[in-house]
């Protein structure tokens, strides 16, 4: 971050306001997987003393953690990335009815335009299915402020809340003033078995306050300082949220403009009074319609963008098109691929797995660049832990065809375990490379169990990734470092020929591991 | 430009390749910026693309600025530390813009070091904006921590290029 002292005002990212904010709002624990547009999240919350911030193995334990802490009296924060959510929804959904102690925000941020991710999906129906408050800053000025309105949301309606950013308001910087610290009180830990023992009968009760919470919550909206409206003559008038607010002004700067800052329950009377007081009503809003279909049942008339607008990001260009109803006409401009840096170790794995002609099923890192020419040796890419558990189908499902799985370090760590033990439980045989660069290299180096060091940089246990592959029952385990490419290739061959479980390491840092 | 008065944003747009410095350039006009009193809006790409892939960073400043993106054909320059990069976002350019690529060689030329390459091509910038050089400096100091006297030298000598052109370009 950079530290400007005038005025106390910073060009920040809204990751590194949001960071502040949460700071100044008495966070004490925070809990997260790198992912992009997330990851500066933690990286700016670890630079506070007060906070006890960590990277966890994945986001299902993030999530668990700073939950844990929150029920536990003190301020805390998840955050990861869209797709990260689908790995913590098991004790999000339950955490909505459990409720908090201490209030708890959940950051996840989208990704509209893939910048770097593997789907599009839009996290603002994850509230309407989790029943949970949705927050989402058009900006990092708001991020900053809003992030601290979300825990006084969280300890008032005794609720998990969840706060949608999106790479433009994640990455994009601008000025913001900031404030102090204020401590915020820790609350005693309390044995509310009927609040956090969730048994059915318990469940069922705790299911009944959420509906009631939710009603109020829809109450609470109507007067929120989340929704603000800016005034303007009554020709046309806007609904709009997040950065598409910005698209928006930049092309009617003076028009009549409802800008959603609270997503879910939305402000029903608010809504319907704004639109009585334009003549033309147009939503703008990014990927999915979720506003639109939000209206729609409310049966509320307006205009809203042709659904060739639900794929890819919006860009300011877009508005005019999106006002009268127009069809999207331009297609993603040709970019520059990304490629493997120059001398990353992965370069000579795929140089010699494209040798043997094995279907290889990737998984997310570096290495699903692989799947690009000059080496076209990757073809598949899921998930998170995919290249384990993955290959293990593939293998099932045509069997006699050769099938390499592979997998990342800090990939491994977060889900591949699992899937390596199931393989060895369920007798599946086959070759597991695991390429061990030392870094999460992706997200750009982030410390994991494999490294040895803590998101705070401090030294702590090493997780040996060969004894963990050993005990979780891999036939042979091989450590080698890939440069050494023609003994790499010896290996794979030898290795495939024996048709066991068999996992081959291969060591050597990212070139960019400082 | 630097003559005119400032009632709509100035837009930059910044191009390159990963490795290539395009968020630290733009970082260093953001921050000139903000000290010069303006309001700031600036994109950035992180991820994927940061792998040898096409980097650009939207800066906008100015007395209000809603959008951290650039419309095409509303660039005032183009700082392109890459010539395919230039060709393919020579369309945000606005007719009369800067386009500022062909000081890539005379970087090239002019610094002891590739890595000061955008350094030097931060000062041809700096010849055709409102901003001071003192504010300049400032935001090169905050963004490199290291090598600051040679940063500050390529910058100079960016910035005497700059002017020498502008001149040429007035005459
Ligand atoms: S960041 Fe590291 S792992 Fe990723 S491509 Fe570059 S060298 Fe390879």
């Amino acid at each position: 971050m950079n530290k400007i002292e005038k005025k106390q005002q910073f060009l920040y990212s809204g990751n590194e306001a949001l960071a502040r904010g949460a700071w100044e709002a008495g966070l004490r624990v925070a809990a997260a997987y790198p992912g992009t547009p997330s990851t500066e999240i933690l990286e700016n919350i670890a630079t506070y003393t007060e906070i006890d911030a960590q990277w966890s193995v994945n986001e299902k334990v993030a999530y668990e953690v700073a939950y844990g802490a929150a029920i536990g009296g003190a301020r805390s924060l998840y955050a990861s990335k869209h797709v990260g959510l689908n790995v913590a929804m098991d004790p999000f959904m339950t955490s909505v009815y459990m409720g908090i102690n201490a209030g708890f925000v959940a950051v996840v941020c989208d990704d509209p335009g893939l910048h770097s991710s593997q789907n599009e999906q839009d996290t603002r129906w994850v509230s309407i299915f989790g029943k949970a408050p949705l927050i989402e800053p058009a900006d990092a000025a708001e991020a900053h402020w809003f992030i601290q309105e979300a825990f006084v949301l969280s300890e008032r309606f005794d609720t998990p809340v969840l706060f949608r950013m999106t790479t433009r308001t994640a990455h994009a910087k601008q000025n913001v003033p900031v404030g102090e610290r204020t401590e915020a009180q820790t609350r005693p830990l309390v044995r509310d078995m009927a609040k956090y023992v969730m048994v059915p009968k318990n469940a069922y009760m705790r299911h009944i306050k959420v509906e009631e919470r939710l009603v109020a919550l829809a109450r609470f909206a109507e007067t929120a300082r989340f929704n603000q409206v800016q005034k303007g003559p009554a020709k046309l008038g806007f609904i709009t949220s997040g950065v598409s607010h910005a698209y928006v002004r930049d092309h009617y700067p003076d028009a009549a403009i409802l800008k959603l800052g609270m997503l879910y329950p939305l402000c029903e009377k608010k809504i319907r009074a704004f639109a009585k007081s334009v003549r033309e009503l147009v939503v703008v809003e990014e990927l999915d319609p979720f506003l639109e279909t939000q209206l729609n049942a409310l049966k509320i008339k307006f205009r809203a963008k042709h659904p060739s607008y639900r794929i890819g990001e919006l860009r300011p260009e877009y508005i005019p098109a999106i006002v009268t109803g127009k069809k999207k006409t331009d297609a993603p401009a040709a970019v520059r691929k990304p490629s493997l840096c120059a001398g990353c170790p992965h370069h000579f794995v795929f140089h010699a797995l494209k040798k043997f002609n094995a279907f290889i099923a990737g998984d997310i890192g570096c290495y699903t660049l692989g799947a690009l020419p000059p080496y076209s040796a990757l073809h598949s890419c899921i998930c998170m832990g995919g290249g384990i558990t993955f290959p293990e189908g593939l293998r099932r499902g045509a069997p006699g065809q050769s099938v390499i799985g592979v997998i990342g370090d800090s990939t491994f760590v977060h889900s591949g375990i699992t899937g390596l033990i199931n393989a060895a439980y369920n007798k599946s045989k086959g070759l597991l490379i695991i390429m061990d660069n030392a870094i999460t290299a992706m997200t750009g180096g982030q410390e994991h169990p494999g490294t040895g060091k803590t998101l705070k940089g401090e030294d702590t246990k090493l997780l040996r990734i060969e004894d963990i592959c050993a005990v979780c029952g891999a036939d042979t385990v091989d450590v080698i470092d890939p440069c050494k490419h023609r003994e790499l290739e010896e290996l794979v061959e030898k290795r495939l020929k024996e048709g066991l479980l068999s996992v081959i390491i291969t060591r050597h840092p990212c070139i960019l591991k400082k | 430009m630097h003559t005119e008065k400032i009632t709509s944003p100035t837009n930059i747009l910044f191009c390159g390749i990963g490795g290539q410095g395009v968020l630290k350039a733009s970082e260093i006009c953001g921050i000139a910026a903000m000290l010069s009193g303006f309001q700031v809006r600036k994109s950035e790409v992180h991820g994927m693309s940061q792998r040898g892939g096409s980097v650009d960073s939207h800066l906008r400043f100015g007395k209000t600025v809603h959008s951290p993106l650039i419309m095409p054909g509303k660039a005032d320059i183009l700082v392109s530390f890459h010539a395919e990069e230039t060709e393919r976002l020579k369309h945000f350019l606005k007719k009369g813009g800067l386009d500022l690529t062909l000081f890539i060689d005379r970087a090239v030329q002019k610094v002891p070091d590739k890595r000061f390459v955008n350094t030097f091509i931060m000062g041809v910038l700096s010849a055709f904006l409102p901003l001071s050089t003192a504010v300049w400096l400032a935001a090169l100091a905050q963004v490199f921590t290291r090598a600051q006297s040679e940063n500050q030298e390529a910058f100079l000598n960016g910035l005497h290029e700059g002017k020498s052109h502008d001149i040429q370009r007035k005459n």
